[in-house]
C-alpha cells in the first residue's frame, strides 16, 4: 500500500468548499421549501444501520454497500439510501393507523468505494416518500411534487421519463411464455442492452406476433401517443390496465399543469424487482448521469412487517447542482479593521450592525500578515483606529 | 433545428467501417475525414461532432456524457460493463473472442495462468467454466505469453486466425462473437431522442434490420 499524503482523502470522498457549501444550501432549502408547501415533514435518521435490517431491504445492490463491524459483531451499513430506513421507522413508529403519511428528507448516503473518478462513496440525496397511499393520485402528487421542486431548484432544462413496470412484466411473461424468459428479458432491459434483447428474442423460436411484438418493445417510448399505440398493439388484458394507468396519469398531470418535460418509455426497468408500478427517472442538460428516480414500491414495507403501498422519489444534490451550473455571486460582509485602541468600538458597532442583520467580520490589524493581499478579499472596509471609533472609510 | 450529437469513434480497425457505414447512412461526411489526425472533427454540413478515441476507451467517454454515442466492440462493452444503451448491432468488425494457447497442452492444475488484455472477459470465462484462474494483465502482442511460458492461455480477439497460426497457437473455445454496437448516453438517449432515433433508423434501413 502506497504511503498516504497529508492532502489525501479516502477515495470516493469530497470537500465542500464555502462556495459550494452556500450554494448547495441555498439550492437545498428552495426544494425544502417547496417541499413543505406540499405537506412532507423533514426527518433525520442514523448514518449507520444494521445489515440485516436496512441493508438487505435496500434497492442498493449488496456489492454497492458500505459495511462495517460493531463491538459485538453485528454488521452494519453506512445508509445507502434513505427510503430503507424510512420505511424502518414508519413500520414501527408512524404508520400505526395506517393512514397515509408524508415525509421528506435531505440527508448524506453512502455507496461502497470505487476506484474511478466522479462515483462518489458519499452523496447528499434529497426525496420524498409518500406512503400508505394506493391511489394513482398519490403518484400524481409525487411527479407533481417532483416537477416542482426541480423547478425551485432552479432547473430550466430537465425530463422527466415515466413507465409502468407491470407493462413491462405483462408483456414478456405473455408473449415470452414463462417466467424464466421473462426475467432475462427483463434482465437484458434493465442493462439497456437492446441488442442482447433483441438477439435473446429472436433465440426463443417464437410465434411471429409475439417475435413482433418483443422486438418492438424498446421503441414504444415518446410522447403521450405511444401509451394509445400500445393499448392497440397489445392483445386486449395484457397490460391493458397498466396502460390505463399511465394514461389516466397522464391526464392527471395535464390538469396539473405538467405538460412539457415528459415522456413515457414503455420499456424502461430502472431497478431489477424493487418497483412494483409506476415509475420514473430524472435527466438534466450537462450532467451525464440521471438526476434522480422515484416510482411505486408496494412490497418494500412487509419487510418491516407492514403492508404499506408508498411511492416517492430521490434526487441527488450534487447533480442537480451540476445541472444548474455556476455560482450565484455573495455579497462579501464588511470588513472592520480595528487596532488595541479602536477594539471596543469597533466591537459595538459590529453588534449593532449584526443586529441589522448585516454580516461583519472584525478583525484586529496585528493579526494581519499582509494588509494589501487581505483587504482585496472584501470591497467594503472601515477602519477603527481610536477609542471613538473613528478612523478612515476605504 | 436540430441539436448537435458529440459522437465518440474509435481509432483503428473499425473506424472507416463505421464511416463508410455512416456514409451509406447519407451522413455527409467529407472525403478527408479518414486521413486526418484531428482528435475532433467538427462537421459543416451536419449536426454532428466526431471524438477519436482508443477502442477501448469509447464506452467511457459515452458513460461519462462528454459523447452522446458512440461505436464501441462487444468485447469492450463486456469487459468495460459501462451503464450505457446498446441500441444497434452494426454487424461491422466481426471477430470473436477466443481461448487459445499452445496445442496438444493441458492448463498447469495448480494455479492456471491466462494473460489478456481483457481480465474482466477472461475471469468472468474461466469462473462460468467452474475453474478458478490467475489472469495476467498484458496490453498487447498477447500470443507471446504462452509461446514464452509466461501463461498456459490467452483470451483475445481472432479476426482471422492468421496471428494465431504463424505463431504456432491454437484456439480451444469461442468465448462470444463480436460485432460493433452504437451505444448511446443513457441521459443523451432521452434528450437527444428524435437525432438518436433518426440515427438508429438510417443505420438499420442500411443493415436492412427492422424492428
Amino acid at each position: 500500500m502506497p504511503n498516504i499524503f497529508m492532502f489525501e482523502k479516502p477515495i470516493g470522498m469530497r470537500d465542500t468548499l464555502p462556495d459550494l457549501f452556500r450554494l448547495k444550501e441555498s439550492v437545498r432549502s428552495r426544494m425544502a421549501k417547496e417541499t413543505k408547501l406540499y405537506g412532507y415533514r423533514f426527518l433525520e435518521t442514523p448514518s449507520l444501520e444494521f445489515y440485516e435490517t436496512v441493508g438487505q431491504v435496500s434497492a442498493i445492490k449488496d456489492q454497492q454497500l458500505f459495511k462495517l463491524l460493531d463491538k459485538e459483531g453485528h454488521s452494519l451499513v453506512l445508509r445507502p439510501d434513505m427510503t430503507s430506513p424510512i420505511a424502518r421507522v414508519a413500520s414501527s413508529h408512524l404508520l400505526k393507523e395506517g393512514n397515509p403519511l408524508r415525509m421528506a428528507y435531505s440527508a448524506n448516503v453512502f455507496r461502497a468505494q470505487e476506484k474511478e473518478g466522479g462515483r462518489l462513496a458519499e452523496f447528499e440525496q434529497f426525496g420524498v416518500e409518500m406512503i400508505g397511499d394506493k391511489t394513482l393520485s398519490a403518484d400524481a402528487e409525487v411527479v407533481t411534487l417532483l416537477t416542482s421542486v426541480l423547478q425551485a431548484a432552479g432547473l430550466s432544462h430537465y425530463h422527466i421519463t415515466i413507465g409502468n413496470i407491470a407493462f413491462v412484466h405483462e408483456v414478456l411473461l405473455h408473449y415470452g411464455g414463462t417466467e424464466e424468459r421473462a426475467g432475462v428479458m427483463r434482465r437484458y432491459l434493465f442493462e439497456k442492452n437492446y441488442v442482447g434483447y433483441r438477439e435473446y428474442v429472436l433465440e426463443l423460436n417464437l410465434p411471429e406476433n409475439s417475435l413482433q411484438i418483443l422486438n418492438r418493445l424498446p421503441d414504444l417510448k415518446g410522447n403521450e401517443e405511444v401509451l394509445d399505440f400500445a393499448l392497440e398493439l397489445t392483445e386486449q388484458n395484457v397490460g391493458s390496465a397498466a396502460l390505463h394507468e399511465l394514461k389516466e396519469l397522464a391526464y392527471m398531470l395535464k390538469k396539473a399543469g405538467i405538460n412539457s418535460h415528459l415522456s413515457y418509455d414503455l420499456s424502461l426497468v430502472s431497478h431489477m424487482d424493487y418497483y412494483t408500478g409506476i415509475l420514473f427517472e430524472v435527466l438534466g442538460d450537462h450532467v451525464g448521469f440521471p438526476l434522480g428516480n422515484g416510482g411505486r414500491y408496494n412490497e418494500l414495507y412487509r419487510n418491516f412487517g407492514q403492508d404499506a403501498p408508498a411511492t416517492g422519489f430521490g434526487l441527488r444534490l450534487d447533480r442537480i447542482i451540476e445541472a444548474i451550473g455556476g455560482f450565484d455571486a455573495e455579497e462579501p460582509p464588511l470588513c472592520l479593521i480595528y487596532n488595541d485602541a479602536g477594539q471596543f468600538a469597533a466591537m459595538e458597532k459590529a453588534a449593532a450592525l449584526r443586529a441589522e442583520g448585516k454580516a461583519v467580520i472584525t478583525q484586529n490589524i496585528a493579526g494581519i500578515a499582509e494588509i494589501d493581499t487581505f483587504t482585496k478579499n472584501f470591497t467594503n472596509i472601515s477602519y477603527i483606529l481610536d477609542a471613538n471609533g473613528l478612523g478612515a472609510e476605504s | 433545428m436540430k441539436e448537435q450529437l458529440t459522437v465518440a469513434m474509435p481509432k483503428g480497425r473499425i473506424f472507416d467501417e463505421a464511416v463508410e457505414l455512416l456514409r451509406k447512412a447519407d451522413y455527409q461526411l467529407p472525403p478527408e475525414f479518414e486521413d486526418t489526425r484531428k482528435l475532433i472533427i467538427e462537421l459543416e454540413h451536419e449536426p454532428l461532432r466526431f471524438i477519436l478515441s482508443k477502442p477501448m476507451d469509447v464506452p467511457t467517454y459515452v458513460e461519462h456524457g462528454v459523447a452522446d454515442i458512440g461505436i464501441a466492440g462487444k468485447d469492450v462493452m463486456m469487459e468495460e460493463e459501462r451503464d450505457v444503451y446498446e441500441l444497434l448491432d452494426l454487424q461491422i468488425s466481426a471477430c470473436h473472442l477466443a481461448v487459445a494457447g499452445l496445442p496438444n497442452t493441458e492448463m498447469s492444475k495448480v494455479a492456471p495462468k491466462i494473460a489478456s488484455k481483457y481480465p474482466n472477459i477472461a475471469s468472468q470465462y474461466f469462473r462460468e467454466q467452474g475453474e478458478q484462474v490467475e489472469i495476467i494483465k498484458l496490453n498487447g502482442s498477447i500470443e507471446l505469453a504462452p509461446m514464452i511460458g509466461l501463461a498456459d492461455r490467452i483470451v483475445d480477439i481472432v479476426s482471422t486466425g492468421q496471428t494465431l497460426r504463424e505463431n504456432g497457437l491454437v484456439e480451444y473455445a469461442t468465448i462470444k462473437k463480436v460485432t460493433s454496437r452504437l451505444i448511446a448516453n443513457p441521459v443523451s438517449y432521452r434528450l437527444h431522442e428524435r437525432e438518436i432515433t433518426d440515427m438508429v433508423a438510417r443505420l438499420r434501413n442500411v443493415l436492412n434490420v427492422h424492428a
